[in-house]
């Protein structure tokens, strides 16, 4: 897909490779690479997947592989946890028991 | 000239970078082959309680208000021994301008930033010190870079981190995303070469001493309204700079009986810097992932010489287990109808486990709470914790294996601060400032320093040092 000069961004790149990385770490990290995400305006038009340049918010130029346009949150309240409710019920019956409040 | 910027290559540039980014010369403090001159230090390069009162008035920062839990005091008696069961107070720190008490380490340390001249600040956290600075940051015209351990290799998120991300975005900053590893601090010393800007570190005396008006707004606030100083202070301990700064705060307002507790979340096991535990952990920050190895050894941190010194103060040290501080979390909503942040209920856990063991006429506080909102709220990580194949479930909290399950108390009689043998954290502080340095001998100043350092005896000191067959002279 292509994408337009100026438009919003998020790009990715490998800070170090697996090799690179230091040397005092668990097993799990020592085998992935050390990766970064950043987001900017795109320097020129490009395909998803390319590399390219960035200019980030406070002005900075970074380089990385253009992942996707418009990037949005969508972090949430998560699915529902049935033992969340459990626990106000209990709190309120042990607090006001012998009280009129039903 | 092009620099070298491999790991190794930037690594090795670290001190003359940290010098150019943080504007002080820790060298001249220190003295013999491991002290230096704390208070001279926090003297000299910190600002006074009147100067950060007005640095941070003037930002909107501090003076929050201070509420009695009286449902959950109530609750506590009725599971208490007879005649027990403390007054539980909370300082509300989440009124703070961008939702947690981090905003007075930042006040200091962006308008410092902006004394020196320079153009932006960069911090390296994933927590809310992060939207901290860059609030500060866009009220002080700086720009402001944020840099964060996110994701793990599969390119999943902490929803608490991610939560955090968003909110350094809405306030202007740019936030620089990293997987997980120890090497942030890599990405963080070539930012700081290639901008130019302020290491904004949470360790620097103008941050620690940011808190200090916590501590004295808390005795100022106790002597108006009950008539005298609170009995305990309960402080979520990571990094120990909530820690020092409240405590030091308490000890600038004359309010020297108060007795401090550290609280952390206890997430043994899970390693900090693994890949496959990071998206086990259901806390981010307030941990024993930090606030273990910070108490034995603080200087660990961005800067030479962390001015979070928190064995100086700490009284106590005692844990928590994460399905305590989510049912807290819950229970602070539920009875109090304040819904605050997970992570900053750690201390109330604490505190209503503690409270139960002191006299009904006394005073526990809990001195912070945080902001809450989408990824950073026990819904959603539980939620999280879930779909990681942890196991939600009741029971009793003793028997939680984190990176395994959560137990949620089935009673909250089984809420529990389990205390941590402080002897043990000085005894490994010693040891980490000899190892550390690879040291075979110290001076009668470095024995004066560690004494301080680990606010300890001499004897004991001198016991830990034999058995590391280290030599004092003079």
């Amino acid at each position: 897909m292509k994408i337009n000069k100026g438009a919003w961004v998020r790009i990715h790149d490998i800070v170090l490779t697996p090799q690179e990385r230091a040397t005092n770490l668990p097993d799990d990290t020592k085998k992935v690479p050390l990766e970064m995400w950043v987001k900017g305006f795109l320097m020129e038009d490009a395909t998803i997947g390319e590399k390219v340049e960035i200019e980030t918010i406070t002005g900075r130029k970074v380089e990385g592989t253009l992942l996707e346009a418009n990037p949005y949150y969508d972090h949430d309240f998560g699915k529902f946890v049935p033992e969340i409710l459990e626990i106000g019920l209990q709190l309120r019956k042990i607090l006001w028991v012998g009280e009129n409040h039903e | 000239m092009n620099k070298e910027m491999t790991y190794e290559a930037v690594m090795a540039r670290r001190g003359e970078i940290m010098k150019q980014a943080v504007g002080i010369d820790y060298s001249v403090f220190e003295y013999g082959k491991i002290a230096f001159d704390y208070e001279r230090m926090m003297r000299e390069t910190g600002y006074s309680l009147q100067e950060m009162q007005v640095i941070q008035g003037d930002t909107g920062v501090g003076n929050t208000p201070l509420l009695e839990l009286k449902n959950l005091t109530a609750l506590a008696r009725k599971l208490a021994p007879e005649g027990k069961g403390a007054r539980i107070f909370i300082k509300d720190e989440a009124s703070n301008p961008s939702g947690s008490f981090k905003a007075r380490r930042a006040a200091n340390a962006v308008y410092h930033a902006k004394k020196l001249g320079y153009k932006g600040v960069i911090a390296a956290t994933s927590g809310n010190y992060g939207a901290a600075v860059a609030s500060q940051a866009a009220m002080r015209g700086l720009k402001c870079i944020i840099i964060q351990e996110c994701y793990d290799s599969t390119g999943k998120g902490q929803p608490e981190i991610i939560e955090k991300a968003r909110k350094c975005e809405a306030y202007g900053a740019e936030v620089v995303q990293l997987t997980v590893g120890p090497e942030l601090f890599y990405t963080f010393l070539k930012l700081l070469e290639e901008t130019g800007y302020f290491n904004a570190s949470l360790y620097t005396p103008f941050g620690i001493a940011g808190v200090e008006t916590l501590g004295y707004e808390l005795a100022m606030q106790f002597r108006e309204r009950v008539g005298k100083d609170p009995d305990v202070v309960v402080c979520t301990n990571a990094g120990g700079g909530n820690l020092t700064g409240t405590a030091r705060g308490l000890i600038k307002a004359g309010a020297n009986e108060v007795k401090i507790v550290g609280a952390s979340v206890n997430l043994k096991g899970l390693h900090m810097a693994s890949d496959g535990d990071f998206n086990k952990k259901s806390f981010t920050t307030g941990h024993t992932g930090f606030g273990i190895p910070f108490s034995t050894w603080p200087d660990r941190s961005d800067v030479p010489r962390s001015a979070a010194r928190p064995l100086r103060y700490m009284d106590r040290y005692v844990l928590v287990n994460q399905g305590e501080v989510f049912y807290m979390t819950e229970a602070l909503a539920q009875l109090e109808g304040l819904e605050r942040g997970p992570a900053g209920n750690t201390s109330l856990a604490v505190a209503f486990s503690l409270a139960q063991e002191m006299d009904q006429d006394q005073i526990i506080v809990v001195q912070e709470t945080e902001y809450t909102g989408a990824g950073k709220h026990i819904q959603p990580q539980l939620s999280f914790a879930k779909e990681n194949g942890i196991e939600v479930k009741f029971g009793n909290p003793e028997e939680e294996i984190q990176g395994e399950n959560i137990i949620l108390p089935s009673h909250p009689s089984l809420i529990k601060a389990r205390e941590i043998d402080i002897n043990q954290l000085r005894s490994s502080y010693i040891k980490n400032c000899i190892t550390q340095n690879n040291l075979k001998e110290i001076t009668e100043a470095d024995l004066d320093f560690l004494i301080k350092d680990g606010n300890t005896t001499e004897e004991f000191a001198l016991k830990i040092l034999e058995g590391l067959n280290v030599k004092i002279t003079k």
